[in-house]
């Protein structure tokens, strides 16, 4: 996380805000709302998501047609938000999530970014080197899989329904979505199933 | 103009369409908000499919009505825009139909 922010910032923010609340664009109760929709925001969302589509077909369908829809049937509120794409891994392939231009990210079913996400060298690297970024995450892929980078570049917000890793048959819901963490929904990393038995 | 992503009714290009990217840079003349990567203006790649229609960024960024413009996914061969990199890798982007062309 960062640090306390600088006087000078708090000063500039409260002054922002005062003019914005005098012109009638905000209120008090705006901001509140917001910051409990952001606080709300986890991966844990974004992961249960991801258990529910390997556990119910009918689901992992609509969640590759509509995530918006998907996210919602979570409790998400989405309206305002921008829509969200789910990309599909299969064993052939695999997706890696970046924004090159920004720091873009489904924050509506995953919360606010990793300061890494943001840096200039995971932007630039992640859509050139992709697979040495992954190395770098401790993530090698079998060979025979392609990788997919997904530049966020628009509206749309991406994240990655992983594959279902072995040794996770007749898991719960809950178990599966104690495996997918942040990291694999943008597709840095891959669900394990020993992190699961660590965790029990 | 209504938008949405479901909007695609009068997307130009077809899945599966060969494209190109166009090589501008208008950047360079004046202050502009684009959201087409540097990386693979004057690139072909293949249209995925048509996302939805979007009020233009271009315009929004300087406070302007953003005419709604169709986005597509388009993929690009990863070897020949970076020239290394491993054959069969791609790169997926969100483009607008106003930067591309028929390949």
């Amino acid at each position: 996380m960062a640090g306390t922010p600088l006087p000078e910032s708090v000063e500039l923010l409260d002054k922002l805000v005062a003019a914005l609340k005098r012109r009638g664009v905000l209120v008090e109760e705006d901001i509140a709302r917001c910051q409990t929709q952001a606080e709300r925001a986890q991966p844990e969302t974004g992961a249960r998501m991801v258990a529910r589509a390997w556990l119910d077909p009918e689901f992992r369908a609509l969640m590759l047609r509509d995530g918006t829809a998907a996210a919602e049937a979570f409790g998400v509120a989405m309206a305002g938000a921008p829509p969200l794409g789910v990309l599909e891994d299969t064993d052939r392939l695999h997706h890696l999530v970046v924004c090159t231009l920004c720091s873009c990210y489904p924050r509506a079913v995953i919360g606010y970014p990793p300061h890494w996400y943001k840096s200039a060298a995971y932007r630039a690297r992640a859509v050139r080197e992709p697979r040495a970024v992954l190395a770098e995450f401790g993530t090698v892929l079998p060979a025979g899989v392609q990788v997919r980078v997904v530049d966020s570049t628009a509206d749309y917000r991406w994240m990655v329904l992983p594959t279902r890793p072995a040794g996770t048959e007749g898991w719960s819901e809950e178990q599966l979505a104690a495996i997918v963490t942040r990291d694999c929904l943008v597709g840095v990393t891959l669900p394990v199933a020993e992190n699961a038995r660590i965790a029990a | 103009m209504s938008h949405g992503v479901h909007d695609t009714a009068q997307a130009r290009f077809a899945p599966g369409a060969r494209v190109r990217v166009k090589p501008g840079r208008p950047e360079r003349i004046a202050p502009m908000h684009l959201r087409t990567p540097h990386y693979v203006r004057g690139r072909e790649g293949v249209v995925a499919r048509a996302l939805g229609r979007f009020p233009n960024p271009e315009d929004l960024a300087f406070g302007r009505p953003g005419e709604p413009r169709i986005l597509y996914h388009v993929e690009f061969d990863q070897p020949p825009v970076w020239g290394e990199g491993e054959v069969g890798d791609t790169v997926l982007i969100e483009i607008f139909e106003h930067w591309l062309e028929e390949a």
